[in-house]
């Protein structure tokens, strides 16, 4: 019966407890305030001791990870742009030396063809000059074997009429004749 | 007549439509005996307890790899730190950098024991005035040594509004003391209360659901309310954050 009695009180002040905000039950805030001061210091030695610089290490290593490759991509631009400019350079010099050996080569080709043109002048006004005089030769070989003919002839003509005339004299009339 | 009150009570309970929804803050000893001393072991303790190892697991342990690419945890607490960090630089200023760890730490308290305190059998530390009244006077009180010591008298311009036509400065002083003795009000009364609501309204409906008639439409209200309350949950810890640093921005910039 006393138990009872114990147990319905206890009952009683709970549901009397119940009835109230829990949170106006200031017998119990010595208690909250206690483990909630003892809970902060421990999550704000955990944080500034571990966990924070561990986090602010981690963002500043990316950062800075990131930071290195963006300047390493634009150094390997750079350095793209100057092997693209050395290489048109390269090219636009060979062009010009291109150009220049071209230009070289035909002035010795000109060179040797005047030369040889040159050459081929003269051999050919040599060859002309003894043809020339070959022809002359010639000629002059005809005009006397022509006069030997007509002297010879012109004796023979004589001979045949019957006259004698001394052989120069003959001859002299007849080159006379051939002349005039 | 103590046995008719016993009985009387017992019959109502049998009824099926009882509601205690306040029952769900009682600070209780989690082992035995009904008295709670200043360093009893109770349900408060333990739910601090389990928020501090959250936080563990989700800032020391979670970034444990020191990933350049994060893990998924990693950038959850990456995220976090940004989050306040960033909210410290914008609302407060680029000086105000040194309070990171105590704003932080206010910022995972708040915002763990309102998330664990969704999940149901559990105890939601910051629904209590005990806790929220201490977390902002620790505000206060740090806001009020720092601006006096920052900026000596100077604090108190902070009182009198140079903008304002000198005939009316004296009341806006007034005006601007009470508030600002107000704030450690509001300020812890704010997140207890909306603690406190959530909770017991999801109760209530918890109760009308033994009604076999109400009961689809109790739990489609419940599942709704929960929605909200996760929802709340974030918003209260960010608005307590975000006030810390605006007070924070008094202390260290008094000039309006």
């Amino acid at each position: 019966m006393a138990t009872e009695t114990q147990e319905l009180s206890q009952h009683a002040a709970e549901v009397q407890q119940a009835a109230g905000m829990p949170q106006l039950d200031f017998s119990t805030w010595g208690n909250q305030i206690f483990w909630l001061i003892v809970t902060l210091v421990v999550i704000y030695l955990i944080l500034s001791r571990v966990a924070l610089p561990r986090v602010g290490a981690v963002l500043a290593d990316r950062a800075g990870t990131i930071a290195n490759d963006i300047a390493a991509a634009e150094e390997l631009k750079q350095k793209a742009q100057e092997a693209e400019a050395a290489y048109d350079k390269a090219l636009a010099d060979a062009r010009v030396e291109a150009a220049r050996i071209v230009a070289e080569t035909k002035a010795e080709i000109q060179k040797e063809i005047d030369a040889a043109t040159a050459k081929a002048d003269t051999e050919i006004a040599a060859k002309v000059a003894e043809g020339e005089k070959a022809i002359a030769e010639i000629r002059a070989g005809a005009v006397e074997a022509a006069e030997t003919v007509a002297k010879d002839t012109t004796a023979a003509v004589i001979a045949a009429m019957g006259f004698t005339a001394p052989e120069a004299e003959i001859d002299s009339a007849v080159s006379t004749r051939l002349k005039g | 007549m103590a046995t008719e009150a016993h009985g009387a009570d017992a019959a109502h309970e049998g009824s099926g439509l009882v509601f205690h929804p306040m029952d769900q803050f009682i600070v209780k000893p989690l082992f035995g005996g009904t008295d709670v001393h200043w360093y009893t072991i109770t349900n408060v303790t333990l739910w601090m307890a389990i928020a501090v190892l959250a936080i563990v697991a989700l800032m020391v342990l979670g970034t444990s790899g020191r990933n350049r690419v994060p893990s998924r945890v990693q950038s959850i607490a990456e995220m976090a730190y940004g989050f306040v960090y960033k909210m410290i630089e914008d609302v407060t200023g680029k000086d105000a950098i040194r309070f990171f760890p105590y704003v932080f730490t206010l910022f995972m308290f708040v915002v763990f024991s309102n998330t664990l305190g969704l999940i149901p059998m559990s105890f939601t530390t910051t629904s209590h005035f005990a806790v929220t009244i201490v977390l902002a006077l620790a505000v206060f009180l740090t806001v009020t040594v720092l601006g006096f010591a920052l900026n000596g008298a100077k604090f108190l311009g902070l009182f009198w509004v140079t903008s304002a036509p000198l005939a009316i400065r004296p009341l806006l002083a007034v005006i601007e003391l009470i508030s600002y003795f107000v704030r450690p009000v509001s300020h812890s009364i704010r997140l207890a209360g909306n603690m406190m609501a959530g909770h017991a309204v999801m109760k209530v409906f918890a109760g009308f659901a033994a009604i076999a008639a109400v009961s689809p439409l109790s739990v489609i209200a419940i599942v709704g309310m929960y929605g909200l309350e996760f929802l709340v949950a974030f918003i209260q810890a960010y608005v307590f954050t975000i006030l810390t640093c605006v007070y924070l921005k008094d202390a260290l910039h008094p000039s309006h």
